[in-house]
């Protein structure tokens, strides 16, 4: 996993309710046995038309938007476990996604692939769509040490929250497998042990 | 102190406490399948480490497969290398599959309990948000994406956050006709697709006590739908009486030297739960959705809601998507595709209900109906009762074992702009096939549709 590292970047603006992963990447694009390239097919459907031509309305495709960072309505990766919906988000260049509520699988598989899930309340969420619809190139500044994210060149700012384990894993590039097999003589003794509810 | 049946078994599955963290838990049984395990067997090839113990993990081929002649290779290439790619890694790693052509092969989360692998008190995981199917038995059990595949089977373990608990207790007799799968929608229309985010569900309630393990499957199968990670159900008698005898159940004494084990999974007088509701089992009535998540549901006579000049962006979206008026009924509503089936409603149970309902009448002729089994042995099943015979002459085929047109990832997929009733959980668009309209609702439901060609309530065509 890559680190993380603090981004100032302007903004796709998404305002959608309950996304689900079905949307972020429809199932009929999982075939692929490693975790590259899923993100030629992210938002699939709402990108392109039925006959496979981009959709100019939306957001990703409009020339006025860029940067790599998604903003989302409320219950954002609701639905199918799918680890490749935080892999195509990742692999089109994104870094962040803001939303006012992550479904749980989803925020689990974004930070174990170095994408990271700001959780905003509703009411910053809204003033970053306002400021984005004002100046298509407004930017957000994402700052993980102190978890504080500002809609750049105001005073408007908020503090999120990340367990430290997962900051520290984040801002290091370490994953969770290497914690896990630092493990294994605990995870063996505790094979030893009699099952007690 | 007072526990509840969730802490019972979580507690006792933590190896390690990580200081301002997750913890450290033992899983004691894994399902993979083919689409969201290939990325994890590469991560430990990439370390060049081992399954830590290949014999608790289960392998299936359900989600790509086709659902007519699966003796034959599958004809999809990408399909086709993604099977192919399961049979080589539990090959190389030592895990037990029970790919096309086994007799136990199905949807994994249809074998798990059927092959008696799921057990009350265990701890289970798989790359598929349905897991929580397995709670029934009073198991943890939860999806996970496929970094977390990755870390179960190269450690056993799994770092979590241990989740809240919530309690919803269903008390009151069912009315006829009326199914675990209308509960469990009736539910999530109440709480909504996020109401349970971060919690885990205890089921309970003398409705609940009353349902067979199917039934319970169906409810637990569902609780991710409301945002939870999972449900559980506490274990009694009719647990018991259903593991016993079944594949890999402890077998004589062990196994009731399991139950009285098993005795002890239920909450404790007093424990707390972060968060409760209950619902009157008499207040539901057969449910169907008429939007694009399984929160928006009616009572099959219902009209869609009319929220006048107050519809959110959202709810336009949907019903625009779905082609449906706000205000409008559903009931008599044609339709043009059925689907019966999916780790919801596959089970045996399911199938006896359905052919029970369309015996001696006949299929709408405008109607494509799939009927799916969940597996292998549901399979043989049905055709050991005639379940096949009667759909047959009624105008239905009995297909083979697997996903199909829950995610339509084979070629079972709804078209664009088409009407789908479906016993499955997920009515997202595009869920069934780009474009396609899924309504969710029970098997009665969708059998009495495909009868009739509209949307029907199953009670007037039963006796
Ligand atoms: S039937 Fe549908 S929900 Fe169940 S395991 Fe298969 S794809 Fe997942």
């Amino acid at each position: 996993m890559e680190k993380f590292i603090n981004i100032t970047s302007s903004i796709y603006p998404l305002p959608v309710e309950d996304i689900d992963t079905d949307q972020i990447i429809p199932a009929r694009f999982l075939k692929a046995t490693d975790r590259k390239g899923f993100g030629d097919n992210l938002f699939r459907d709402w990108r392109y038309d039925k006959n496979d031509q981009p959709n100019p309305d939306f957001v990703l495709n409009n020339p006025k938007y860029g940067g790599t960072v998604l903003v989302a309505g409320k219950n954002f990766g609701c639905g199918s476990s799918r680890e490749h919906a935080a892999w195509a988000i990742y692999d089109s260049g994104l870094r962040v996604v803001v939303s006012s509520f992550f479904a749980d699988i989803f925020k689990g598989n974004a930070l174990n692939n170095g994408l990271l899930p700001v959780q905003v309340s509703e009411e910053f969420l809204q003033k970053i769509f306002k400021a984005v619809e004002v100046d298509p190139k407004q930017e957000v500044a994402v700052d993980l040490v102190n978890q504080t994210i500002a809609i750049a060149g105001t005073d408007d700012a908020e503090s999120f929250e990340i367990t430290a384990y997962k900051k520290h894993c984040m801002t290091n590039g370490f994953d969770d497998i290497d914690f896990l097999i630092s493990k294994a003589d605990e995870i063996k003794e505790y094979e030893t042990k009699e099952l007690v509810f | 102190m007072a526990k509840t049946l969730f802490d019972k078994v979580w507690d006792s599955h933590v190896v390690h406490n990580v200081e301002d963290g997750p913890q450290v838990v033992y899983i004691d049984r894994h399902y993979i399948h083919e689409v969201t395990s290939p990325q994890a067997f590469n991560g430990l090839r990439n370390r060049g480490i081992p399954v830590f113990r290949p014999k608790q993990t289960i392998a299936t081929a359900d989600h790509n497969v086709p659902t007519k002649d699966q003796h034959l290779p599958i004809k999809d290439a990408l399909s086709k290398h993604q099977v192919d790619t399961l049979i080589k890694n539990c090959d190389e790693f030592g895990v037990e599959l029970y790919g096309l052509g086994h007799p136990f092969q199905g949807i994994v989360h249809v074998i798990g309990p059927e092959l008696g692998i799921t057990q009350p008190g265990m701890t289970m995981v798989c790359g598929d948000s349905h897991t929580s199917t397995h709670g029934a038995f009073g198991a943890i059990a939860f999806g996970i994406g496929t970094s977390e595949v990755e870390q179960v089977l190269a450690t056993q373990c799994i770092l979590q956050n241990k989740p809240k608990k919530m309690k919803i207790e269903i008390n009151g007799q069912l009315k006829p006709g009326v199914l675990s799968k209308d509960i469990i929608l009736y539910i999530i229309s109440k709480i909504s697709t996020s109401g349970g985010t971060g919690h885990f569900v205890e089921f309970c309630g003398d409705t609940i006590e009353e349902l067979s393990m199917e039934a319970r499957m169906t409810i637990c199968n569902m609780s991710i739908e409301m945002g939870a990670r999972g449900g559980m159900i506490a274990p009694d008698e009719t647990t018991y009486e259903y593991i016993k005898g079944r594949e890999f159940a402890p077998k004589g004494e062990a196994f009731d030297q399991m139950v009285e084990k098993w005795k002890g999974l239920k909450t404790d007088e007093g424990a707390e739960f972060d968060l409760e509701y209950s619902y009157d089992a008499t207040d539901i009535d057969p449910m169907i959705t008429y939007g694009t998540n399984p929160g928006m549901g009616i009572g099959i006579n219902d009209n869609v809601p009319n929220p006048n000049g107050n519809a959110t962006d959202n709810f336009k979206k949907a019903l625009d998507y779905m082609g449906l008026e706000a205000g409008q009924k559903l009931i008599g509503k044609k339709v043009d595709y059925v689907f019966i089936g999916s780790c919801t409603n596959s089970r045996i149970e399911d199938l006896r209900l359905v052919a029970d309902l369309v015996k001696g009448r006949k299929k709408a002729d405008h109607i494509e109906a799939w009927i799916v089994p969940g597996s292998k042995q549901v399979e043989q099943q049905a055709i050991a009762e005639g379940l096949d015979v009667v759909m047959k002459e009624a105008g239905f085929e009995l297909r083979e074992p697997g996903c199909s047109a829950c995610l339509a990832m084979n070629e079972d997929k709804v078209p664009a702009g088409a009407y789908c009733v479906s016993t499955s959980n997920r009515n997202f668009e595009g869920r069934q096939g780009p474009g396609a309209r899924t309504m969710l609702a029970s098997p009665l439901s969708a059998a009495a549709t495909a009868i009739n060609g509209y949307i029907s309530d199953a009670r007037e065509l039963m006796n």
